[in-house]
């Protein structure tokens, strides 16, 4: 093979087409070889730019600070990828057209056993990719900083009372945390637990549980010239079979989240009986939630607008139903949000599980075995279960 | 004439092997039959069987998805049909069709009459019909088969709705310890074969690439299987027996269940996927009558895989509250594992560069084989990366992804493998104008199930889901399309098997032209394959073009087949 051949073969990517020719022409360099092959290239790279401009028309909207970064990264990796696929499809299609055999034609190949420079070339370029992708990730991975620490509790019970809510519909009041590793954090219910509190794998984020000043990059980058952004929280979400349940640090119950946009927010993420994954794909953000462990998480909206906010861990029977919006609002409606939510009654809230399992229960239970879905979320504001939304 | 006794033993009838003259005993493939090439074929026709099964529950789910409500089914039988699509596809279909494939061309490939253990080996067969009957009958008990996903979660799999001792999620774990056992039983058996059993003068590096990947999966069966075992066994008492090793309120932790499963299943992807690799090196090697390209590196590459698939498992638990150190670990680990399998992809590409293309159905398979899974490479690459994992993870672009991977990849190796030595172990010519029926139907059906799924994916429909919000709904109609195109393509292949085998064209030794100890046997070869007269390898194994023999003394075991 010559050097045409290993520059564009080697490269995944390289439409081959021109080595071909460059082998049939003999062992010198084919000037028409090398016109192909710079063209080829020319256009796998035309083709992957243009793939990169589209990708944000197969994605919700951007509305959180982390949404730009992750979308960058996934352009990245789609226009290498569309490189490396026109590439190889090129010589796929190329040995189609060109290297078939006639139908009585039973004369093997040029036996060619193998090319060192061409082999460590095709080790050593996807090795570079790939590790110069994942440092690119790394980084990302740093600004995004959603993560904070976590704690182990013994059940829902002691989860409920180290987070400070109590009167969860269905879940009685712990009166005592049996377990030593959080016994520092038994309160009398309802008031916050102490900052001594120790999150795990909390490196980089602040592990307070108060409020503390924004200290996400990428969140500060946001709105320059404004005055230090206070964090929003600890919001505390609730996961269950099969609602979600979202109580503030005022005490205010929401069947929705409503956030204020621009303003860094902490959740503290429990779940009440399995796996569930809190997933918002307009904030290109997904954390677990999962039973036996206080979960602390942030992120920032960036931009106004209703999403959804889905269950992205399977949880069973009504896992498909129990989805949520996010409603993320100017700081003055949010302010505005709150103050009514405050006056308001607690209601149960409308429960699409529930529903579906009353309805199955008029058709005579049948189906198969599940258990059933648990009390809605006692709430000041329910869920708007028709609200359209945007991603 | 017309008084002419039978001119066999009618005992041949119920012989363990073919007699000559007589017409073919049947009855072999229901017997504890100790031969690998009958087990091979029982395997096969019983994995074959589990694929319309699989296949069935994936066409009632896709008619759920077609539309956004969930009105076909009620949601908890939809999740009891994808957790029994995802375990019956890859423990009653892929596994089994595999390790049919161990059978029949280990023995041959290397020169060794049997498997090393023929007795283990029809035991590890037999515990498939009866891990089959038990998953199937899991349909059958109060409640429903098991509905927690094929990762079987808890604390959502111990739940036991019911509270019965006996019940989907119980017969599931069950059914997939005894695979478990028969394939370690299986990975014993093929490790020692491969590397005792080869014929004088096959060093490794004279060895068939399909070998080299069966020893390096079947090593990855044997590292990480007992992890997974331990693991369903230790399920299987929180589920019945009131242990908390997964309970965090009797100081157990749902998370250690997760490392577990991730462990062997991540890796049991490379289990299934290093076979179809070696059919690939195999094939395209044949049908481009050219020595495979880089043959050293690709068999070393294969043990690459091997070391980094057991490194990675954790690229599954990114959102599970994992420490950010350990998911930038395992991103990059995962992402290493591109390098040895572009080795591969870029060998068979260059094999394919400037030969003499035979598009034969086996070829077609093999070759969109490739095609789809350099695309599953790239997204699987994609899903490695820690914040594009986290939006799309748990969506349907994994949906997407795997089935690239498992269906468009590995079925597609599976087929070509059948269409490639049907002929060999059967006998019979398969009939390749049916076969390229059902390759189209199968390609167009694949690119528009799977390709779909990664946009839905992008937009963020999760995975698992019995219903969807409106704005998927198109992506879903065209999946729910291509799943019927590829229902309506198995009716060619079935036709096309059974009437091939009952009256095909009688196979010649090597239809194909092709280099292989395999190849200088008599279609389908006897009993013991060479028996005593093993030949000695003098030569690597794809000497195309290049005018060596591969055995010593070739011409007079080619004439053997002449006469015979």
């Amino acid at each position: 093979m010559s050097a045409s051949g290993s520059t564009a073969s080697g490269s995944g990517p390289g439409p081959a087409p021109g080595s071909g020719s460059t082998g049939r022409g003999g062992p010198g360099i084919d000037r028409g070889a090398v016109l192909l092959v710079t063209l080829g290239v020319g256009l796998a790279l035309l083709a992957s730019r243009w793939l990169m401009a589209q990708v944000p028309r197969w994605l919700p909207p951007q509305a959180s600070t982390a949404a730009p970064l992750v979308d960058d990264l996934f352009a990245l990796e789609a226009g290498i990828g569309c490189f490396l696929l026109l590439g190889c499809t090129a010589v796929i299609a190329w040995t189609l057209l060109f290297d078939r055999a006639d139908k009585y034609d039973r004369d093997d190949g040029e036996p060619i056993e193998g090319n060192l420079k061409l082999e460590i070339t095709w080790t050593v370029i996807p090795l570079v990719v790939v590790l110069l992708i994942a440092a690119q990730a790394i980084r990302v991975n740093g600004q995004l900083a959603n993560m904070g620490g976590k704690v182990r509790v013994a059940g829902a019970a002691e989860a409920l009372q180290l987070v400070g809510v109590d009167g969860v519909a269905g879940v009685p009041a712990a009166t005592s945390v049996p377990s030593s590793q959080s016994s520092q954090a038994s309160q009398p219910s309802g008031a916050q637990a102490p900052k001594a509190l120790r999150f795990r794998f909390s490196k980089g984020a602040s592990p307070g549980l108060g409020v503390t000043a924004a200290t996400n990059p990428a969140a500060a980058a946001t709105d320059p010239g404004v005055a230090p952004v206070t964090e929003l929280g600890p919001v505390v979400v609730i996961a269950r079979q099969w609602s979600w349940e979202f109580v503030y640090p005022d005490g205010v119950r929401s069947a929705e989240l409503h956030l204020p946009v621009n303003r860094p927010v902490r959740f503290r993420l429990v779940s009440l009986d399995v796996l569930h994954g809190l997933s918002i794909p307009a904030f290109r953000l997904r954390q677990d939630v999962v039973p036996g462990s206080v979960i602390d998480y942030r992120l920032t909206p960036s931009r106004e607008g209703r999403y959804r906010l889905r269950d992205s861990l399977f949880s069973g029977a009504y896992f498909a139903s129990n989805q949520t919006d996010v409603v993320v609002e100017s700081p003055e409606a949010f302010e505005q949000w709150r103050q009514a939510a405050r006056r308001s009654p607690l209601v149960p809230s409308p429960n699409a599980a529930a529903e579906l399992w009353s309805q199955r229960q008029e058709r005579g239970n049948r189906g198969w075995a599940t258990v059933p879905p648990g009390p809605p979320p006692l709430v000041n504001v329910p869920l708007d279960l028709n609200a359209a939304h945007e991603g | 004439m017309s008084t002419t006794p039978i001119a066999f033993d009618p005992r041949a009838l119920r012989a363990p092997h073919p007699v000559p003259g007589a017409p073919d005993n049947w009855r072999r493939f229901f017997t504890f039959n100790t031969d690998a090439k009958v087990i091979g074929i029982q395997y096969i026709a019983l994995a074959l069987l589990f694929l319309l099964v699989g296949g069935l529950l994936a066409m009632i789910m896709r008619g759920e998805l077609i539309t956004p409500p969930a009105d076909l089914v009620d949601p908890s039988v939809y999740n009891g049909l994808y957790t029994m699509h995802g375990t019956v596809m890859l423990f009653l279909f892929l596994f089994p069709i595999l390790n049919g494939f161990n059978n029949l061309l280990i023995p041959p490939m290397i020169g060794a009459p049997d498997m090393a253990f023929p007795r283990l080996n029809a035991l590890a067969f037999w515990m498939f019909p009866v891990f089959g009957v038990v998953l199937m009958a899991s349909f059958l008990v109060p409640g429903g088969p098991a509905s927690s996903g094929w990762w079987a979660y808890p604390p959502l799999s111990t739940q036991n709705p019911l509270g019965l001792l006996i019940n989907g999620q119980f017969l599931w774990i069950l059914a997939v310890a005894i695979s478990g056992v028969s394939s370690i039983l299986g990975a014993v058996n093929f490790c020692t074969t491969i590397i005792r059993m080869r014929a004088p003068g096959m060093g490794w590096f004279r060895m068939p690439i399909f070998c080299w990947t069966a020893l390096a999966a079947q090593t990855i069966q044997l590292a990480g299987l007992p992890v997974l075992t331990a693991g369903a066994v230790m399920l299987l008492f929180d589920l019945s027996f009131g242990t908390s090793f997964f309970k965090p309120e009797g100081g157990g932790d749902p998370m250690l269940y997760q490392h577990f499963f991730w462990f062997y299943s991540h890796p049991a992807v490379y289990v299934m996927v290093l076979p179809v690799f070696g059919f690939f090196s195999e094939i395209f090697p044949v049908y481009a009558r050219k020595p495979l390209f880089g043959y050293h590196v690709v068999a070393i590459a294969s043990f690459g895989i091997v070391l980094l698939s057991l490194i990675v498992w954790v690229h599954h638990m990114f959102t599970s509250g994992t420490p950010q150190w350990m998911r930038h670990v395992f991103m990059v680990t995962t992402m290493l594992i591109a390098v040895p399998t572009g080795i591969k992809v870029f060998a068979w590409l260059a094999t394919l560069w400037r030969g003499k293309l035979w598009l034969t159905t086996s070829m077609l398979f093999a070759m969109g084989g490739v095609f789809n899974f350099i695309f599953a490479g790239i997204t699987g690459i994609m899903l490695a990366t820690v914040p594009v994992d986290v939006h799309v993870g748990n969506t349907y672009f994994v949906v997407g992804h795997f089935h690239t991977v498992i269906f468009s990849t590995i079925t597609f190796g599976v087929y070509a493998a059948i269409y490639h030595w049907f002929a060999k172990f059967t006998g019979r010519m398969l009939y390749e104008g049916l076969g390229k029926v059902h390759f189209a139907l199968t390609f167009v059906g694949a690119q528009l199930n799977f390709l779909p799924m990664h946009w839905a994916g992008l937009m963020g429909m999760p995975r698992r889901v019995a219903s969807y919000d409106p704005e998927f709904a198109l992506a879903n109609v065209l999946a729910s399309l291509g799943a019927f195109l590829l229902g309506v393509a198995m009716i060619p292949f079935l036709l096309n098997l059974v009437s091939s085998w009952v009256r095909g064209a009688p196979a010649p030794a090597n239809p194909w032209q092709a280099i292989g100890l395999e190849w200088l046997l008599p279609s389908p070869p006897p009993a013991e394959n060479f028996e005593h007269d093993v030949p000695t390898v003098i030569s690597g194994p794809y000497g195309y073009g290049l005018g060596h023999p591969l055995v010593a003394d070739q011409a007079r075991y080619e004439s053997r087949l002449k006469e015979a």
